[in-house]
């Protein structure tokens, strides 16, 4: 069920991430969501595309250090507090999130949540039970 | 394993006897310099040192050193002891650190030098019946041609192929069979992992031994060569200006390099005072050419740190042997008054799962030296999770300080933004102004 999340080493240097950027989009890749981890020497950017695949092996054959991981993706309804039950619902069940960050869709009423968990189908069954649309890879290419 | 020697009288003599070899050559071998080279002439009547002062090996001591500085001075006949129409050859340094040393030999230099790699080559496990792949470069590089000669010595059926065009070695390796190997451990390591590339197992590789040396290698290299290739490496040590490779070489116990010391004495030295260190401690590593004619260096040092053992040695060679040397003098670093080597370090990068690629940066704030290793990332250890690579890093620093005893700040930074060794790397920046 899992979204598939791509990882990429950067180093704190200027002109990394636009020149990540850059090469995805002569590629045609289309980035849905994004966020950057950094600390004092390296970053971490976190990308979800509508086809990593192909993000990957471009990115690759211009040396980056790229991984794919799978993260969970979560819908929830664009509306205060929505977020805090999903989080909560985690919680609850014990599941400890690594990190995560959120996007809007343009068209919908809604907010996608991309999860990062040590388990993710123990996240994903306790969110589906509790109500959550769980976002598959299909759906994140419909977006 | 049954041992076979070259020169078995010489391998194995006993240590008093060697002693007494020793001593006699030296004799004959300070005279010889004295009357023959005005450069060393003057060293020793600079520091009060007559040729009849000299009776035996427990007065070498008494000699002046040598070093790379006096062969620049001396550049290129000053050094000479034997008049040009007595010199068959010359073999170079690259010259990379400055100008480059161009060391003579006669005959019976290139002789001795070639005996000195036959017998590297027999106690690697080599006989008449081998093939034997140089793939050093020749020239007035001393790889090639030293091992060229040693080869033949042996009588291998002998592959002159130098360094590069990888796929002419692997053919000509394959088609002849090649059963030894001899080139740089990088290439041995290279030659390796293009086999593998093209499909082919260690037990495909008809190789059974290398002889690797010319550059610094870890053991963990040694073991990543002897997996992929399906051999024992060993590995073999030499300067040009003493001689070449062969000065010593290692035997099947693989715990050090005989020292082929009837035609190369060794010392240990304190770097900084000069003075001889006993057996087993940590030095300067000095030889003084015995025998060579041309270009006879005497107490010359080498700038290598290094440990001499008299070990009783399995493979029943009473030569002393030493360690592989643990770095130089010219690029150890104090930094925060410890002694820091660059090969240390990357042998906890290679213990922990990194490439060998690193960059040392050494500075002073607030009077304290600032100690920082990059180390490029590697796709097997790379995580979507900052507190993982976080504690890499802390692991890495903690394997560091285990190694050196202070604790460098590490960062990992992405592959292949430190260059590579061929292109002559920069290991280390030092911002200190310490003058």
């Amino acid at each position: 069920m899992a979204i598939k999340q791509l990882t990429v080493f950067v180093e704190n240097k200027q002109g990394t991430v636009v020149s990540i950027t850059d090469t995805l989009s002569k590629h045609n890749i289309n980035l849905r969501a994004l966020s950057i981890a950094e600390t004092q020497d390296f970053g971490i950017l976190r990308l979800i595309v509508n086809d990593e695949a192909t993000a990957e092996k471009i990115l690759k054959k211009e040396g980056y250090l790229i991984k794919i991981t799978d993260v969970v993706g979560v819908k929830i309804s664009d509306e205060p507090g929505k977020l805090s039950e999903a989080l909560k619902v985690l919680d609850e069940n014990k599941i400890n999130i690594e990190y995560l960050y959120a996007f809007m869709a343009r068209t919908e009423k809604h907010a996608y949540v991309v999860i990062r968990v040590e388990n993710n189908a123990a996240a994903e069954t306790a969110l589906a039970n509790a109500g959550f649309k769980i976002v598959t890879e299909a759906d994140v290419d419909k977006l | 394993m049954a041992q076979n020697y070259y020169q078995k009288e010489i391998e194995t003599m006993p240590i008093e006897e060697m002693r007494k070899l020793q001593s006699e050559k030296l004799v004959k071998q300070v005279k010889h310099v004295y009357e023959n080279v005005p450069y060393y002439k003057k060293l020793m009547d600079e520091k009060g040192v007559k040729p009849e002062d000299i009776k035996g090996i427990d007065d070498l001591h008494k000699l002046p050193f040598l070093s790379k500085a006096d062969l620049r001075d001396a550049y290129p006949y000053g050094l000479l002891a034997k008049p040009l129409d007595d010199c068959v050859r010359i073999q170079s340094t690259s010259g990379t650190t400055g100008r480059r040393v161009v060391a003579f030999y006669t005959q019976n230099d290139v002789d001795l030098w070639e005996d000195c790699c036959a017998r590297a080559i027999v106690a690697a496990g080599g006989t008449k019946s081998d093939v034997c792949q140089v793939a050093y470069g020749y020239g007035l590089f001393t790889g090639g041609p030293g091992l060229n000669g040693g080869s033949h010595k042996v009588g291998c059926l002998t592959l002159p192929m130098s360094s590069g065009n990888t796929e002419r070695q692997i053919q000509f390796m394959t088609d002849l069979n090649a059963t030894i190997l001899c080139c740089t451990p990088s290439y041995a390591a290279y030659i390796g992992e293009t086999l593998k590339e093209q499909g082919y197992k260690p037990e495909d590789i008809p190789l059974k031994a290398g002889i690797f040396g010319a550059e610094p290698w870890t053991e963990e290299m040694r073991r990543g060569i002897e997996e992929v290739l399906g051999i024992k490496a060993y590995d073999i040590y030499g300067l040009t200006e003493t001689t070449g490779p062969g000065v010593s070489f290692e035997c099947s116990e693989q715990t050090g390099m005989h020292v082929n010391e009837d035609h190369f004495y060794a010392e240990i030295i304190d770097p900084d005072t000069g003075e001889v260190l006993p057996e087993g401690s940590k030095g300067e590593l000095v030889f003084t050419s015995l025998d060579k004619e041309a270009f006879p260096l005497l107490r010359y040092r080498t700038r290598d740190i290094c440990v001499l053992s008299r070990k009783k040695c399995s493979c029943g060679r009473t030569l002393v042997k030493m360690a592989k040397p643990m770095g130089r003098t010219d690029d150890m670093l104090i930094i925060r008054g410890v002694n820091v080597f660059p090969s240390q370090i990357e042998t906890v990068l290679l213990n922990e799962g990194y490439q060998p690629n690193y960059q040392i940066i050494v500075d002073r704030v607030k009077n304290t030296d600032t100690f920082e290793i990059n180390v490029e990332m590697t796709p097997e250890k790379f995580t979507d999770k900052v507190s993982n690579i976080i504690a890499m890093e802390k692991a890495l620093a903690n394997a560091m300080k285990a190694m050196l005893g202070i604790n460098p700040a590490i960062h990992l930074v992405a592959p292949k933004t430190i260059a590579r060794s061929e292109g002559k790397a920069v290991r280390v920046i030092d911002k200190r102004k310490l003058v």
